[in-house]
């Protein structure tokens, strides 16, 4: 229940903090909104001599518009992420993702960034960041650089974030006008996917004869980092929006992948629900 | 030792703290606030549900340095933010009119989390109200009149406790 002792620092700048782990090095760690850290602390599976708050620099905090792009600050809370305007019109996978992570009351104290630097294959937001083609923005002593989604999980808890760096923002192209859906099943209320299914897709044509435009659809909890449904994506363009059509993509959507088994269920169940949850998720995306 | 000074329930307070000190161990041993209780080790129950700056959290899942310069609110000081030092909040009196308990050790979380989900969402619907709660367990009742109360203080219910 309690964690081992630290020494704690709580820098109101992004210099002020990289040279806090710059000085401390391994033997310290960040700390966001404690969500999932402090669960860790507490059960001693990590003890880190010092911790680093990012909670008093106001600048990671915020979403704003960046032109072809809208920019989350990574200390910005689940809670504000979900019903940020900007978020709604622009990703709106990102608002339905957030909407059924965890409860309330950790929604209040989670932020976006500390949800992907943790990289949980079971966390809600990978699957919508890798789908919506997010870029990574990363600071560090030597400067900040920008690293693409598709290289920025790299295996279980495992980011591309540097020991000596920290996550700042992350910055999503906007898909103004695409329709979004994130499937998310689980077994027991407020706790992470067995699967979940992250689909946005945009569709051309009239009533009655609407065709998939483009499709981009990200799986959580099928491998180690969350991935992409590619063969799904490909088999949509230009198909119809129909129940049949999507079906036959959809049953595409475990290809590649590498799910775990557990108490939950195992591989194959696991494929199984992915192909599943695509279904629902494309469908209702399409608004079908 | 770290310093920190925040406002508990209207009083202003400051004590040198472990930095490992969590919220829920600063309120309940330091301020002697055990109205505020511990259901668990892994953050899911929602028995320690306290206000911080007008928003619920888990303050098991807080340090109390993190609180530094905040304003928290206990169950134990929730009467006081509508006026009435030492009458009861609505929800706590819907609580208690709908019997929204058993053996009550849920109750401080369940109110707490009431009042954040009514703040938001003054007329939540059922499924709201659910929804809104997933984050506290409730080992007696089966949530039936825990949700009832929720409805209750809303306006939206009869007593039928
Ligand atoms: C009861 C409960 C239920 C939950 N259910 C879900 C769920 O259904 N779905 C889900 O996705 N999540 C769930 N979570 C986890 C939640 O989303 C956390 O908020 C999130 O995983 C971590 O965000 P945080 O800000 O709290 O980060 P922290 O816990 O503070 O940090 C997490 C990790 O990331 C590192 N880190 C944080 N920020 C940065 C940064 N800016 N740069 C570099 N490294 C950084 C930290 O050092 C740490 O290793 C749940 C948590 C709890 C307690
Ligand atoms: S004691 Fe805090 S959630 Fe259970
Ligand atoms: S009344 Fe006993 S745990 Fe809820």
């Amino acid at each position: 229940m309690i964690p081992a002792a630290f020494d704690y620092v709580a820098p109101t700048t992004v210099e002020d903090a990289l040279a806090a782990l710059a000085q401390y090095g391994d033997e310290a760690k960040i700390i966001a909104g404690g969500q999932s850290l402090l669960p860790v602390l507490r059960m001693r599976l990590n003890a880190p001599e010092w911790i680093i708050d990012l909670g008093r620099i106001e600048s990671l905090r915020g979403v704003r518009d960046d032109g072809d792009a809208i920019v989350i600050g990574a200390m910005t809370p689940h809670v504000v992420v979900g019903s940020d305007p900007l978020v709604a019109e622009h990703a709106s996978l990102v608002a339905k993702a957030v909407e059924h992570l965890a409860d309330a009351q950790v929604r209040h104290r989670g932020t976006f960034g500390g949800a992907l630097a943790h990289a949980d294959p079971a966390g809600d937001l990978g699957a919508p960041a890798l789908a919506l083609g997010a870029e990574f923005v990363i600071a560090g002593s030597g400067g900040t650089r920008t690293v693409a989604a598709d290289d920025f999980f790299v295996d279980l808890f495992e980011t591309a974030i540097g020991e000596d760096e920290i996550l700042t923002e992350v910055r999503i192209p906007k898909r103004t006008g695409w329709g979004a859906t994130y499937e998310k099943f689980v077994r027991v209320a407020h706790q992470w996917p067995i699967v979940a299914v992250a689909a946005t897709v945009r569709v051309e044509g009239q009533a009655g004869d609407r065709v998939f435009a483009e499709a981009r659809i990200g799986l959580t909890n099928m491998g180690s980092t969350p991935l992409r449904a590619r063969a799904v994506e490909d088999a949509l363009v230009g198909q119809p929006v129909t129940d049949d059509a999507v079906r036959t993509a959809a049953a595409l959507a475990a290809d590649g992948t590498n799910p775990p088994s557990d108490l939950n269920g195992d591989a194959d169940y696991r494929r199984h629900l992915a192909t599943v949850l695509t279904r629902r998720a494309v469908l209702d995306a399409a608004g079908a | 030792m770290t310093r920190i000074s925040l406002t508990v329930d209207g009083a202003s307070v400051s004590d040198d703290v472990e930095p490992r000190l969590l919220l829920v161990q600063y309120l309940r041993e330091r301020l002697g606030k055990t109205g505020t209780v511990i259901g668990c080790d892994t953050s899911n129950c929602g028995a320690c549900t306290v206000h911080l700056d007008g928003t619920s959290v888990k303050s098991c899942n807080v340090l109390a340095v993190q609180a530094d310069g905040a304003e928290v609110t206990t169950i134990e000081g929730l009467a006081r933010t509508v006026g009435g030092d030492d009458g009861l909040h609505p929800v706590q009196e819907a609580f208690r009119e709908c019997h929204g308990l058993q053996c009550g050790f849920c109750t401080p979380g369940m109110i707490m989390q009431s009042v954040d989900l009514l703040k938001n969402n003054p007329k939540p619907t059922e499924e709201e109200i659910r929804l809104g709660l997933e984050g506290n367990l409730c080992r007696c009742t089966g949530y039936h009149n825990i949700v009832k109360a929720v409805q209750h203080a809303s306006g939206q219910a009869e007593v039928t406790a």
